[in-house]
């Protein structure tokens, strides 16, 4: 971390980790995704421990549609590698890049989304709902709580992408790009197990 | 790590000074040593409120057969003392320690997030209060701290008490887990050079360690709020029988939970004591990487042990037997401090003050607080002290006997730190006496209570049953702690009347570590130059070398500090808001506050914050 390069003019390779605000906001980042562990952790296990509770609904097997789940996945896998290229470009100081790989990831979250508000109302019109059974609970609940926070990511990165447009790519904008990225993959890994756990298990029972 | 590298805002070394005053500079500051003080006021507030409920539900149970409550006013009373004194006193007592504290002991200007710091003040502020307004709008949660279903489903508990304790609780945890997140990384991103892990203060230690629990442990707790906030007011199914839920997994949520909770309240306690023992037995602390390693292993089993909660759960026996061994084997590192305390004394020079007082009476205390809670560990023997006054008086023995002994010693040994003036230490001796006498007539008949086979939470007693006297005698108790406290509160109003800046850095004379290192109060940005620690004990290094103040590890210059904020305020009343708009199924009230909390977010990243720059004497303009 040289004062020396950024006092002559010439910006850091990481951008994000050249000021000690930059790294406090990096590993405090960090700490704040291992109380989101514990958080999908405990719903984690609220679902094991509830899934058989299926009571009168359908059952997991037969309402659970694998290949539109697996175009989800796959979108969601993707936006991930688009979020790695963002922040690479970043580190090119190619603002223009960082901007179109952003926008791509933002896209890539919406039409997730979509799909997933798409299959949630289609679950709802086969009887699978909140209050139906404490299986269907505490599906929404852990699905949910994934999907509410991919709602925030989409926001919170427009809002950064939005701001590029106007500001310098600095000390100040990386850590906010950087951290919104580590976020992103953070989502990614928790649809991973949303995936094994949720869906996969369901099919075999 | 601890290197001082580029301020983000080189570029603007001359951005004006927004300063605020009067209540203004209060709602938005973001320095720690204020912050610390606003924690401090509201931990006081609902202590004294915590501290009332005790004291009327003690009135209640003077005598067999007492009508001065009614059973359900003494259920929202008892639900409200523990869950006030646990949640809303003792949580920000240990933050307004750690905010006032550790930056000065690692050498710091302030904490790594200081906009964070004041977030976390005022979300568990804004949850706080909205909890205690339940008590004005037609009764207060009344399913116990613990809030167990199905007890506390809507079936249950109709009102909207549980959901005030949901909510309440809810917003207040939101501030507790910045405030960990916070802390841990100050304590690693902002030690001052020299200020290796091995040579933290013990203060400072148990704080990193009690973050750490702290972030890993109250995401539990949000899930379950979620969970039940869901059953009661979506007709979710979590813990509802007849709909496949079950009511096992709140207890198992809860206690994951608030096990490690009574861990993040009694580490920092052991860190308190741990300062104020070597400045008073005018000793350095005995064993202490012992007692790290302590600390360490207190907190990676506390994360083991929950479901001794939940003994006659019927768990069945092979889990009782691991959960009863695990939790026995906490006594090991707990007594290795206690030893280590206990050496700490042996041949020191021992100065009798109220904060020593405080600190030497916690041992024994604490100890027999200790003892029960291994006679609890044994799950047969559980089946027996289960629900009964026996628990009552193990936990009122490390929490009362523990956390506030340490946090009253601490407040007699910081008050010159945080305010500049000393705490008057008759007044002091004669609050730690009745304080102390008060707290063991309460506490110590409850286990002959809990034994004779006097149930918990019930609102009443029947005459002759052997309960009679020492129902009185714990009553009498009870108003000689709350004559105590009266006492303190009188004391640390009289110390305004010192005038300010008299004191000297170092008031006890004995002070080890750097916070004494600096003037009392220290100035807003702590260091005009950033120290270099050579040791452990830094201050104590530098005294026997002759030197009156930390050598400088940075040239002088401007220093760089963080601008006051409005926002970390207004957010937690858009937060308040949304969870009025929840209790009371207002959906566009919900929708509105959760919005007005997404668009303060959005001016906060919007708005870049360059701080200003402070110039000290000097330094040239």
């Amino acid at each position: 971390m040289s004062a020396h390069q950024h006092a002559e003019g010439h910006l850091p390779h990481e951008l994000e980790k050249a000021t000690l605000e930059g790294r406090n906001k990096i590993l405090g980042f960090w700490i704040f995704l291992g109380a989101e562990v514990v958080l999908f952790g405990t719903l984690f296990g609220s679902y094991i421990a509830l899934r058989h509770q299926v009571l009168d609904g359908p059952p997991p097997e037969h309402l659970f549609q694998l290949p539109m789940v697996f175009l989800m996945t796959l979108i969601l896998l993707t936006s991930s590698l688009f979020s790695v290229f963002a922040v690479q470009a970043m580190h090119r100081q190619k603002v223009k890049v960082l901007i179109g790989w952003l926008i791509g990831t933002v896209l890539l979250g919406l039409s997730f989304l979509g799909l997933e508000i798409y299959e949630f109302v289609h679950y709802v019109h086969e009887g699978h709902k909140v209050s139906a059974s404490a299986f269907g609970t505490s599906f929404y609940t852990l699905v949910g709580f994934h999907g509410a926070h991919v709602a925030f990511g989409v926001l919170w990165i427009s809002l950064l992408t939005f701001q590029l447009f106007y500001k310098k790519l600095d000390t100040i904008m990386a850590p906010k790009i950087y951290i919104s990225m580590l976020y992103w993959h953070f989502i990614d890994v928790v649809w991973v197990f949303i995936f094994t756990v949720v869906y996969l298990m369901g099919k075999v029972g | 790590m601890t290197t001082h590298a580029i301020p983000a805002s080189h570029a603007h070394a001359h951005a004006k000074a927004k300063r605020y005053t009067g209540i203004m500079d209060w709602l938005t500051t973001v320095d720690h040593k204020k912050i610390a003080i606003l924690y401090l006021l509201a931990g006081l507030l609902f202590f004294v409120i915590g501290g009332i409920e005790a004291i009327l539900i003690r009135i209640q149970l003077i005598k067999p057969l007492n009508n001065f409550l009614d059973a359900q006013t003494f259920n929202e009373m008892l639900t409200m003392h523990g869950t006030t004194m646990i949640f809303l006193a003792a949580m920000p007592f240990v933050f307004a320690f750690m905010n006032a504290v550790i930056p000065l002991q690692i050498g710091a200007r302030d904490v790594a997030y200081p906009f964070l710091n004041a977030l976390g003040f005022w979300t568990f502020f804004f949850g706080a209060v909205l909890l205690n307004i339940s008590w004005f709008t037609g009764g207060a949660p009344d399913a116990g701290w613990t809030s167990y279903v199905p007890l506390a489903s809507n079936t249950y508990s109709a009102g909207e008490g549980v959901d005030y304790y949901v909510m309440g609780l809810q917003i207040s945890g939101i501030g507790s887990l910045l405030g960990g997140i916070n802390f841990v990384a100050t304590i690693i991103n902002m030690r001052a050079p020299g200020m290796s892990f091995m040579r933290l203060p013990l203060f400072t230690w148990a704080s990193f360690i009690a973050c750490v629990l702290i972030v890993f442990a109250f995401p539990a707790l949000t899930v379950g709020l979620v969970a039940l906030m869901f059953d009661r007011l979506f007709m979710g199914n979590f813990f509802d029988v007849a709909d496949g839920g079950n009511t096992i997994l709140w207890e198992h949520i809860f206690w994951i939970f608030g096990h490690p909770e009574v861990y993040i309240l009694i580490l920092p306690a052991f860190g308190i004591l741990s300062e104020i023992l070597p400045v008073f037995a005018r000793k350095r602390l005995f064993g202490y990487s012992s007692m790290v390693f302590a600390l360490v292993l207190i907190a990676f089993l506390g994360f083991m042990v929950w479901a001794h909660h939940m003994f006659t759960t019927g768990l069945g026996p092979v889990a009782n037997a691991l959960f009863s061994i695990g939790t026995m084997l906490i006594a090991v590192p707990t007594g290795i401090k206690v030893f280590n305390w206990l050496f700490t004394l042996w041949g020191g020079s021992i100065k009798i003050t109220a904060a020593s007082l405080y600190a030497i009476a916690f041992i024994p205390t604490f100890v027999l607080g200790g003892v029960t809670g291994v006679m609890l560990a044994s799950a047969p023997a559980d089946y027996q002290y289960h629900d009964t006054y026996f628990v009552v008086g193990h936990f009122h023995y490390v929490i009362v006997g523990g956390i506030v002994l340490a946090v009253y010693g601490g407040l007699h040994f910081w008050w010159p730190k945080m305010f500049g003036r000393m705490l008057n230490e008759t007044l002091g001796k004669i609050t730690f006496w009745t304080f102390y006498i008060g707290f063991h007539l309460t506490f110590f008949v409850h286990h002959f209570l809990g034994l004779l086979g006097m149930p918990r939470r019930v609102y009443t007693f029947l005459p002759n049953q052997g309960f009679d006297l020492m129902n009185l005698i714990s009553t009498i108790g009870a108003i000689l702690m709350g004559v105590g406290t009266l006492i303190l509160a009188i004391n640390m109003l009289l110390s305004f009347r010192q005038p300010k800046g008299q004191l000297p850095n170092d008031p006890w004379g004995d002070g080890r570590s750097m916070e004494w290192a600096l003037p009392s109060p220290p100035p807003e940005y702590n260091w005009k130059q950033i120290p270099l620690v050579r040791g452990s004990d830094a201050w104590w290094k530098e005294k026997m070398e002759g030197n009156t103040e930390m050598q400088p590890a940075e040239p002088l210059g401007p220093i760089h500090m963080p601008s006051p904020s409005i926002l970390p305020f207004l957010m937690s009343v858009g937060f308040f808001v949304a969870g009025f708009g929840f209790i009371y199924h207002l959906n566009w009230l919900t929708i509105a506050g959760l919005l007005f909390v997404l668009l303060c977010m959005a001016i906060r990243s919007l708005k870049d914050d360059h701080g200003y720059h402070i110039y000290p004497e000097g330094v040239k303009e």
